[in-house]
């Protein structure tokens, strides 16, 4: 378009301040402070980095957000895409998918004390007050202090809040992809004998594949950065710690500067290759345009 | 239409699925409207057995939420912080993503691929040295702080969002307004911007759910405040505080999901536009 280019700068030049400000400017800023002292005075090279890859906090952490990475992303995906299928073959869909969705409006905090009184326990024989209790006692079974269960019962009580919470975005943007398989596609294959299974492994998901990508991708990078639901409901206690979490600690309880900044470069390093994804598939997208 | 075939598997799974997510929200709810010796003593669904006997409900717990433990403050803080973090980002990513979309210049293509790549930057890599700037400034515990902090954050999808929308305008529009001698600002003001209603109104909803539920950005820089304490911080103050006193948490959750809840039902369709237009392509 024929504009001077003081017109362009004067556009664009707001939103790049701020965003030098509060992104640029800080992403460097915490990369260097990761080499210095608690305090940001004395230059340490590599210690606090030996640190956030050798504390047993930092371990737990890390093992943790493996687990979150794989049941997290696996059970948002996979429901998602269940639910995105199904919901298309009824008449009540938009109800479901609204059901389904709603947690997504709820803050994380208000999720987690939706969920901190599903798992709340008494001791047995008391009558229990938390839901999933009450069906396993009504089942004949003990209760179970499902926030306390170490290492696993807790941590997978915790990604389930979290898969509660954004199965209605996966579902949403995978059932938008399922619809927009040309129907001429799936008559042909019927024409040609494919049963619904035949039908979804080698149409439908071939189809939407990309975007089952992004749905991924997205999930990931949810992932690692989970804080709120770990920061309300255990607080990283009982071996439920998170990278996030463990970052906020070593920043505000420990007042260790150095060392949360390092922790908060652990976990940028591990959203880098996300991020070269996500600016490749843009540039594929621009291509296509 | 397939819909009148699906097998009463389909429908034995949905609504078994649908149970399982509206269940804890609606034990949320219920609880809330109990007597505090009811919910320690006995599961919110009992009132189920009596459910029209009006004796066992009471707003007494959501009287003391709001005047006893800051949740009538906090509310009107959420509403302090949300609104001007909202529009804020709103103006100054239209401006950018107009000019990304339409302008040429020097360093265009890269600067909007720094955008795209600023997208997925964890926030936790930024806390320290803003809040060292805050500090400096005498911005942390300051609505304006908050406001430019959020901002800040929510930028990237903003300027993202907005510029493949106005991407997608027929550029014969433009070009003939200028034939008319219309000036870049008219162009942007009388024509982008109206266009794009739609586009806004889901960037609107994205981030002032963002916003309104965002705890982090919060705890960061408003930290020590309860005089600006927004409902999320007063909450996850309150499960620290209040413990097993579930008749009062239930009531509090339910006043801090109040708004999101209700703007997700009136505008869910712009809601989920905006997501579709922010993911689904590729």
């Amino acid at each position: 378009m024929r504009t001077g280019r003081s017109w362009a700068w004067s556009f664009v030049a707001p939103a790049l301040l701020i965003l030098g400000l509060y992104l640029v400017y800080p992403t460097l800023a915490t990369i260097y402070t990761s080499f210095l002292d608690r305090g940001s005075v004395h230059w340490v090279g590599l210690e606090n980095y030996g640190y956030a890859f050798t504390s047993p906090a930092m371990l737990t952490a890390f093992r943790n957000n493996l687990l979150w990475l794989f049941l997290f992303t696996a059970a948002t995906v996979g429901l998602g895409l269940m639910l995105a299928v199904l919901t298309d073959r009824v008449r009540y869909e938009a109800v479901a998918k609204s059901v389904i969705f709603l947690p997504m409006a709820v803050s994380f905090v208000g999720a987690g004390v939706v969920w901190k009184f599903v798992y709340a326990y008494n001791p047995p024989g008391a009558s229990q007050i938390g839901l999933l209790n009450q069906i396993v006692v009504a089942l004949g079974g003990q209760p179970v202090g499902w926030l306390l269960e170490r290492p696993w019962m807790n941590n997978i009580a915790l990604i389930v809040v979290g898969v509660w919470i954004w199965t209605g975005f996966a579902m949403v943007i995978l059932s938008a992809a399922y619809k927009g398989i040309p129907r001429d596609l799936k008559e042909a294959a019927r024409v040609d004998g494919a049963g619904e299974w035949q039908l979804f492994w080698r149409v439908s998901l071939p189809y939407i594949q990309s975007t089952l990508a992004v749905v991924t991708t997205t999930m990931l990078i949810n992932v690692l950065k989970v804080f709120d639901i770990v920061y309300v409901m255990t607080n990283g206690n009982f071996g439920t710690e998170v990278v996030a979490n463990r970052m906020y600690k070593e920043m505000f309880q420990f007042r260790n500067f150095g060392r949360a900044s390092a922790v908060a470069v652990v976990l940028f390093l591990a959203i880098v290759p996300l991020m070269l994804l996500n600016i490749r598939r843009f540039r594929q997208q621009e291509v296509e345009r | 239409m397939e819909r009148e075939g699906a097998p009463p598997l389909v429908h034995l799974v949905l609504v078994l699925v649908c149970l399982a997510w509206v269940l804890p929200t609606l034990g949320l709810l219920v609880s809330s409207v109990r007597p505090a010796a009811d919910v320690a003593s006995s599961g919110w669904w009992t009132v189920f057995r009596n459910p029209l006997d009006l004796t066992q409900y009471t707003l007494a717990n959501y009287r003391q939420v709001l005047y006893q433990n800051g949740m009538a403050q906090a509310f009107v803080n959420s509403f302090i912080v949300t609104v001007p973090a909202t529009l804020i980002p709103m103006l100054i990513a239209a401006f950018a993503a107009f000019a990304f979309a339409w302008f040429t210049f020097p360093g265009r293509d890269a600067l909007f691929l720094m955008v795209v790549g600023l997208l997925v930057v964890p926030l936790q890599m930024t806390l320290i040295p803003v809040l060292r700037i805050y500090n400096s400034l005498g911005l942390s515990g300051t609505f304006l702080g908050i406001w430019l902090a959020h901002a800040g954050y929510g930028l990237p999808f903003a300027v993202y969002l907005l510029r493949n929308f106005f991407g997608s305008l027929p550029s014969d529009l433009f070009e003939s307004a200028y034939i008319d001698g219309a000036s870049p600002l008219t162009a942007f003001f009388r024509l982008a911007l109206p266009l794009s209603v739609p586009a806004l109104a889901s960037l609107g909803i994205f981030q002032f759910l963002w916003v309104w539920n965002d705890l982090l950005v919060s705890l960061i820089y408003l930290g020590g405040s309860p005089s600006v304490a927004p409902l999320t911080l007063r909450l996850s103050s309150l499960v620290g505080s209040l413990g097993q006193n579930w008749h009062l948490l239930t009531a509090a959750a339910f006043v801090a999901m109040v708004v999101p809840v209700a703007v997700f039902f009136a505008l869910q369709r712009y809601f989920v536009r905006g997501i579709l237009a922010g993911a689904v392509k590729g």
